[in-house]
């Protein structure tokens, strides 16, 4: 189970999470995001880029809540809650959102 | 023609039921044999499965530690081996099980999903079946039949509805965890529970979230709460010498409507002027322990709560909103990690975080503004581990009263589902068990279906527009399955979320003194 790109694989496994996640980069971010049906725009950028910072500081995924405040204030009410998060990312802006990113998949009852 | 034809025409007898009737929640499916043969969870990685005690992988031996793993179970169990054994066939349970109702698959029947281990037991641990296995339906344990043990016991969510209709009792959970022990024993776990399992015994709660995580997002909440009431709303953690640790799922800190639930029982604590505190090293009311049928597991997980309530020198355990876990908590914590004598004995050890609410309400501690939930109609989904495996209160029931007291204190439009659907006959929500894994997604839609229809049918008849619920497991399995049945994610709600939108806060009532906190016992002394 890996993805191949420019000639390199990347383990990840059964569900598609990266196996170590400091082999990230942002074209292998693209290929993820293109085997779960998704087209990177820059809200969807936002969200990835945001969880990768809050990651780097507090080793998980924030709460939907803390990830909905952030986006508000990026890009306004309008797009700033949970609605709008599944519309980016339809299978759960936590656990999709971190496959893209490159993290550990949230676990437990989430 | 007459002039009626140009009148509209009444709906014919067809299409009148076809626009009012929904279907039964209980209606019985079109068998579909083998349905759901291919629906099984990913198994464990060596790495989940050393962490927890059990081989990696699925042992050479396995057939031989498989069958020794069962004859300690029954010598260990008489209540499991009279499961076993006393089984007539009688078919009360066949329509009862969510899953069989869903799929349609006859495996899914509890008589017949027991039978796949009853066949083995019977093989090995009765004289006809070791003599005569062809007259009593004894099986060996073969790959195949294992093969059909991780599938279908990965198919029941150990909810106890079909025990209920059972006329002998039978605990068909039981035979389920019983399934599971034996598996990852022999190095067939499951991944979902076991690295969860891992994640509480190393770091404290099923999301992996550290200290530093928890309490940047506590702090976080804190200010959303000052910012929305103007009243600053405490949620410590590790508070030592506090009176109270609540012990509440991780979900809590993280999804939704999870986390509005959290902000509700800190309202409460905050209105109430209770001493509390969460515990960083037990940040978690979940015990999968249970669902995997690993007594060891459990204790581990559950001497966690202890350790954390002793370190803390609280003098009270209150489990916030966790199906499982309080069946776990109100069951067997005290066998687990037991006795809780070093707790103020005034009050129930464990408490529910409902209890609590309940009784700051008959005290007429808190009051509500129920006009501020006066956009939904609800109703309440029984989660089937608090009431089929516990209770709340001291009167039998409580467990289906308490809550259902809490919502008509704070909301104005409540509306139950149909007798044969909640309390005592409730329906699962279809994830629980064990089963809360995106592997499982299939099965979880379908098994969601009687729950999803006796929803739709009061959402018809008394215009409900919202469920809520006192389980992390349901209220995510909820939010995940809902679109697929014509309601909004966020149509489920958590019970202390409608606490949280009416409650009404006084000013300034943090940290005050210990007077005021007097709930159906006198008041913990002074430290």
């Amino acid at each position: 189970m890996a993805y191949e790109l420019n000639g390199t694989t990347y383990e990840h496994d059964e569900e598609g999470y990266l196996a170590d996640i400091n082999v990230w980069n942002k074209e292998l971010a693209e290929l993820i995001a293109k085997e779960e049906n998704l087209d990177m725009s820059e809200e969807h950028w936002e969200v990835v880029n945001f969880l990768r910072d809050y990651y780097e500081e507090y080793q998980i995924a924030p709460a939907i809540r803390v990830l909905v405040k952030a986006m508000k204030k990026s890009f306004g009410p309008e797009k700033g809650n949970n609605k709008y998060l599944y519309t980016l990312y339809p299978y759960g802006p936590a656990k999709q959102a971190c496959k893209i990113a490159g993290l550990p998949k949230p676990t437990g009852c989430v | 023609m007459s002039e009626a034809a140009t009148v509209e025409q009444p709906l014919s007898v067809e299409d009148f039921y076809d626009a009012t009737v929904l279907p039964d929640p209980c209606e019985i499916p079109v068998i579909e044999p083998g349905a759901m043969a291919d629906s099984k969870p990913y198994e464990a990685a060596p790495e989940f499965q050393k962490a927890l005690g059990f081989p990696g992988e699925l042992v050479d031996d396995w057939h031989e530690k498989a069958i020794a793993k069962l004859g300690e179970l029954v010598e260990g169990s008489r209540a499991l081996r009279v499961y076993l054994d006393t089984c007539v066939k009688c078919g009360a349970c066949t329509d009862k099980c969510h899953y069989f109702l869903g799929t349609g698959d006859p495996n899914n029947m509890p008589v017949a999903r027991q039978d796949l281990l009853r066949q083995v037991y019977r093989k090995h641990f009765t004289v006809a079946g070791k003599y005569f296995p062809w007259l009593v339906g004894a099986r060996d344990l073969d790959e195949e039949v294992l093969d059909q043990w991780y599938s279908y016991f990965h198919q029941c969510s150990q909810c106890r509805r079909c025990s209920v209709y059972c006329p002998y009792g039978i605990d068909t959970a039981e035979v389920s965890m019983a399934a599971r022990e034996i598996m990852a024993t022999v190095g067939k776990g499951q991944k979902y529970c076991n690295e969860i399992i891992g994640k509480v015994e190393t770091i404290g709660n099923n999301l992996g979230l550290q200290k530093k995580a928890l309490v940047a997002t506590l702090e976080d909440l804190e200010e959303d709460i000052e910012d929305e009431t103007g009243v600053a709303v405490k949620i410590p953690v590790d508070k030592k010498g506090a009176d109270i640790l609540l012990v509440t799922p991780s979900a809590d800190f993280f999804a939704e409507p999870h986390i509005d639930g959290l902000i509700g029982y800190a309202k409460v604590f905050h209105q109430t002027g209770a001493s509390w505190t969460i515990s960083s090293y037990a940040s978690e009311a979940a015990n999968f322990g249970l669902f995997i049928g690993s007594n060891e597991n459990m204790r581990e997980v559950a001497l966690r709560i202890r350790t954390a309530a002793q370190d803390l020198g609280v003098k009270r355990i209150i489990f916030g909103e966790c199906g499982h876990a309080w069946r776990v908590a109100y069951s067997f914590l005290n066998t687990l990690a037991g006795p809780f004598d070093f707790l103020d004995q005034n009050y129930p050890v464990p408490q529910h975080i409902c209890e609590y609410t309940y009784d700051q309400i008959e005290a007429g501690k808190i009051k509500f503004d129920k006009s501020a939930n006066d956009h939904i109609r609800l109703t309440f989904h029984d989660s089937c581990n608090v009431a089929r495996g516990s209770r709340m209160g001291d009167t039998p029931g409580g467990q289906f009263e308490i809550p259902r007291t809490i919502i008509r204190a704070s909301c104005n439009h409540f509306f139950d589902m149909a007798p044969d659907t909640i309390k005592e006959s409730t329906f699962c929500c279809g994830g629980g068990g064990g089963l809360l894994t995106d592997d499982l997604i299939e099965l979880r839609k379908k098994g969601a279906q009687p729950r999803m229809r006796a929803l739709q049918q009061v959402a018809q008849d008394h215009g409900v527009t919202h469920m809520a619920a006192i389980c992390a497991i349901c209220k995510t399995q909820f939010a995940k399955v809902m679109p697929d049945y014509g309601f909004d994610m966020d149509a489920i709600l958590s019970v202390h979320q409608l606490v949280s939108n009416a409650i009404i806060l006084d000013d300034a009532k943090t940290d005050q003194p210990e007077a005021g906190d007097g709930d159906n016992a006198q008041p913990a002394a002074a430290q």
